[in-house]
């Protein structure tokens, strides 16, 4: 076949795409080649958006051993030891096969970690689904969760936390974002960066066939009528094989044969070895003819272009071969030798003989395109007056009653138990907390991880909605008492073609980066989904973060449940009732517009390191975030936790119970601390300069507001568990 | 007192089981599904997981591996063996447990405490234990007991039930069957009680912080019963 425009312009590239890899080849590109150019060109792979911004993010700290760049990013929590992780969103393949798609996504992951010579000893998820009624929603839900489980479930990792988001702008694209964290020793780690010549390339894992093929280019288009034909883009995925693989990557990675190793994710044999060349600044060639192929008579463009799953890639030392083809076929896996490290600098691919392909590097990596997309500010909407009349035939405990059972609120319970959050016998807090944490086996360590996204707050002003999701994915870090090390993102977004959409990535990216900036949190790992888009509609803005923290002691961490009767209950962070864009005004007032809750920096890391100081002198009993829903549904959750109840004070400052329970004013907590340690801790907060509250008192199994308003907890747990259950029995 | 934990490939609860062994006093050798011959044991435990990614039927090729031969014979020699859901599903496969297993009757994957009620103690596995009705860890996909009428009544005869799924207070019903499994049958011996498989995990439970400590009861009366 031979290549032209059109041909170029199916692919996905741009007229404009064609003409600079013409000139940059000098030549017409065969069609093998032209496949391997829209590979690594596509939003996906290439980044050409979101680049020119993403340089801003602070990607250094004291703990990075890694950032942004390789298969994930490292962190250092001290002793030998050092954490592996990163998000990786699966939107576009889930929507259209749900089961596969998820699972494929959590593979996938889950390789980028163990690639780095890391075991994974921890999953979390963050999955967004258009609403209940939707029709799809309810199998879309039902097939993502099924995946997520199918493949970590068998491969022996806990799934530890995570988050399930409705909302009406995903109702035709779905979001599916995986995490994983690895624990791997600070000597012990393995990086993708080819370096020496005439190193043998080695093939190892499954073998390649004819699925996946384009799913990179699929996930950076956006869907029309005939998403029904992108079916064979979609990966399948055999957890089994990978449990393999990683066993046997870890047997070989204890040893020193092993320069560079990366796994084929995305536009598999080719980005995986063209970034590895690019990254020793080297050549390759391949010997297709090697390759091991699941089916036959698979062309040069079909092997370069599969997305077949559990696949990896790895430059050995010469001489290694035999030892590591041993490893390999002790776990029944294929093991090839299919080229070596050149010094010509192109990528070279030969086929029955012939050279079937032959471009410089540089001409796919750094030449690649780079684009300064347009975008248009999003200004911060006015405030709005909510009249009196609205609150008046509202009772707080009907309205606690209704927020719990939301769906966004609700207990997630039906989806986490299909998920094995217990093996490898180090989950010490289970979903359903502020953060998911293990221990780091055998030693007094334990590492905490949270995912957050907030669409609504991101809607509504993407700058402040930036701020927020890092400034919350630090309070669920610092509620079950570890320090906050460092975040991975994923930035999940419309079509970056569109002004709007790009405006709200521009501003998102620097919410993200003022907040993270400012609480030494730094990205050190991520990526980008654009083109989460139907026609034209996109989904709200969805930066999703993943954040990991350390507890040096495990048995100083922290749970949201209260404790013991009689405790005194704190506010942390001043209640100002901010209530735009809150789940009461959305869902209850049915109010959508106003901005959401003002980020203030100071008090946010304030808080958080004077609450870490009550930890570290074993003041706090139990500690929760102040999130959705407000003080009160925060306080419902740490007593249907406990199975405790509370008493609560008059609030002294702000008359409308409404905003003063449901308001969601960012930089809060609520702690359950003993009596005798009032004194200390508020001389503490108040040396601090930290705002608190007197919220009340626990007791036995009953949230009493005041002499009118009561209400068991029986009853709340009740709102709280029975909704997500009953959806899907229905 | 020697133990083994046979590794197949895609066993994935072989490091917890050698931890909780080794935590209470066995000294555990992990052994490779390839290798012929069984080192010296007191107990040989299949461990949970997903031995050939449960493909063909759950525990059906794993049961077929080298080691098992040797397995088979030391159990038919009357040795201790253990399978833990994975390894108890390997144990039916194998024949050395009769009935076989279906998927959970919700068809979906459960993780969480459940309470079993033991059954009989007058085998080496829970004589003298300390309480009847234990908190245990579940995660499985396929832990749906069955067997033919018949074999219920042979195996209910023979007392080679060992753990019904109950409440805390040891009730055994519907309401508290958490995969379908008849009976509420959540663990068996083979006729002789050498052989014991269940799918709950004792091995989550050793430890307070985990998910609670009735599997620490569990493995400390097992040792001294071996002893």
């Amino acid at each position: 076949m031979k290549v032209n425009e059109q041909i170029a312009i199916d692919h996905g590239l741009k007229k404009d795409e064609y003409k600079k890899i013409c000139d940059l080849l000098k030549r017409i590109p065969n069609i093998t080649e032209l496949g391997i150019f829209s590979a690594m060109w596509n939003e996906h792979c290439s980044y050409k958006s979101s680049k020119l911004h993403l340089k801003n993010l602070p990607t250094k700290g004291t703990n990075v051993i890694q950032g942004p760049g390789e298969n994930a990013g490292v962190i250092d929590i001290g002793d030998e030891d050092a954490i592996v992780f990163k998000i990786e969103s699966h939107n576009h393949p889930s929507f259209i096969e749900p089961y596969q798609g998820a699972a494929t996504g959590v593979g996938g992951i889950m390789r980028d970690v163990f690639t780095m010579g890391a075991r994974p000893i921890a999953n979390l998820n963050s999955i967004s689904f258009g609403l209940p009624q939707n029709k799809k929603t309810k199998n879309l839900l039902r097939g993502v969760v099924h995946g997520i489980g199918g493949y970590g479930n068998c491969m022996g990792v806990p799934t530890i936390a995570g988050q399930t988001i409705f909302d009406e702008s995903y109702n035709e694209n779905i979001l599916v974002n995986a995490m994983t964290i690895g624990l791997v020793k600070k000597n012990k780690i393995f990086y993708s960066k080819a370096a020496g010549l005439k190193k043998p390339v080695i093939y190892v894992g499954s073998k390649t066939g004819r699925d996946g093929i384009h799913g990179a280019s699929m996930a950076s288009a956006v869907f029309d009528e005939k998403i029904e034909e992108k079916k064979p883009t979609v990966q399948v995925g055999d957890p089994f094989t990978e449990k393999l693989l990683l066993e046997a990557c870890l047997e070989l990675m204890a040893g020193d044969s092993i320069i560079a190793i990366q796994d084929m994710g995305a536009a598999g044999l080719t980005s995986s070895s063209i970034e590895m060349a690019s990254k020793g600044n080297l050549g390759i060639e391949i010997n297709l003819n090697k390759v091991p192929c699941r089916e036959e008579k698979m062309t040069p463009y079909e092997i370069m272009l599969s997305e077949s799953q559990e696949r990896m890639l790895i430059i050995l030392e010469n001489g290694k071969e035999n030892l590591a083809k041993k490893i390999f076929d002790k776990w029944n896996l294929d093991f090839a030798v299919i080229g070596q490290t050149t010094n010509s600098k192109n990528i070279e691919l030969f086929f029955n003989e012939k050279k079937v392909a032959d471009i410089p590097i540089n001409a796919l990596v750094e030449n690649s395109p780079m684009y300064d997309r347009k975008w248009k500010k999003t200004k911060l909407p006015n405030k709005i007056k909510i009249e009196k009349e609205h609150f008046k035939n509202l009772k707080v405990v009907n309205v606690l009653n209704k927020i719990l059972s939301n769906p966004n609120i609700c207990s997630k319970e039906w989806i986490w138990q299909q998920y094995d959050h217990t093996v490898m016998g180090d989950t010490i807090q289970k979903p359903g907390g502020d953060a998911g944490v293990v221990r780091v086996h055998g030693t007094n360590k334990a590492v905490a991880a949270s995912v957050d996204s907030s669409a609504v707050y991101c809607w509504a002003h993407p700058l402040s909605g930036g701020k927020q999701i890092v400034c919350e994915s630090w309070r669920n870090l610092i509620s079950v008492g570890a320090k906050p090390i460092a975040i991975t993102n994923c930035l999940n977004f419309g079509s970056p073609e569109n002004e709007d959409n790009m405006g709200e990535f521009v501003a998102c990216v620097k919410g993200l980066s003022e907040a993270s900036s400012y609480l030494q949190f730094p990205v050190v790992s991520g990526n980008v989904s654009f083109y989460n888009q139907t026609k034209n509609i996109g989904i709200k803005p969805t930066p999703t973060i993943g954040g990991v923290g350390l507890i040096k002691n495990y048995k100083n961490m922290i749970t949201m449940g209260l404790k013991e009767i009689d405790n005194i209950l704190l506010i942390i962070g001043k209640t100002e009732g901010h209530l735009d864009q809150s789940v009461f005004s959305r869902d209850i007032l049915n109010e959508k517009n106003g901005p959401p809750p003002e980020i203030n920096l100071f008090n946010e890391k304030n808080n958080g390191e004077t609450i870490l100081k009550l930890i570290d002198k074993n003041f706090i009993k139990a500690a929760h975030d102040v999130s959705l829903g407000g003080i009160i549904t925060a306080l419902s959750k740490m007593c249907i936790k406990g199975k405790k109840g509370a008493t609560l004070k008059k609030p002294n400052y702000l008359i409308n119970p409404f905003e003063y329970f449901f308001g969601e004013d960012q930089g809060r907590y609520i702690i359950e601390i003993e009596k005798i340690n009032f004194n200390n801790v508020t001389k503490i907060l108040e040396k601090n300069t930290v705002h608190y509250d007197d919220l009340g008192t626990v007791n036995e199994n009953m949230l009493i507001i005041d002499k009118k308003s009561k209400v068991t907890i029986d009853e709340l747990t009740k709102s709280h568990t029975n909704w997500l259950t009953n959806y899907m029995s229905k | 007192m020697n133990s083994s934990v046979i590794t197949f490939p895609g066993s994935n609860c072989d490091r917890d089981m050698d931890v909780a062994l080794k935590k209470f006093g066995f000294n555990n050798k992990m052994v490779w599904h390839e290798n012929v011959d069984l080192p010296k044991s007191d107990l040989v435990v299949l461990p949970g997981g997903f031995s050939y990614g449960d493909y063909l039927r759950c525990g059906s090729m794993a049961s077929k591996s080298k080691i098992m031969r040797s397995v088979i014979n030391f159990a038919k020699d009357g040795g201790k063996v253990m399978g833990i859901c994975n390894g108890f599903q390997i144990l039916i496969e194998s024949g050395l447990l009769p009935g076989a297993m279906l998927r959970n009757k919700y068809l979906e994957f459960i993780c969480k405490n459940v309470f079993v009620k033991v059954n009989d103690k007058d085998n080496s596995y829970f004589k003298g234990l300390k309480k009847d009705i234990l908190e245990f860890h579940i995660a499985h996909n396929e832990g749906n007991y069955f067997c033919t009428s018949e074999q219920v009544k042979e195996i209910d005869d023979n007392n080679q039930i060992a753990l019904y799924y109950s409440d805390v207070n040891g009730n055994i019903d519907e309401n508290n069957n958490p995969n379908g499994s008849i009976k509420n049958i959540a663990g068996i011996f083979n006729k002789e009680k050498n052989v014991l498989g269940m799918m709950p995990h004792p091995e989550r439970m050793i430890d307070l912080l985990l998910s609670g400590e009735d599997g620490s009861i569990f493995f400390e009366n097992l040792i001294n019963n071996l002893k």
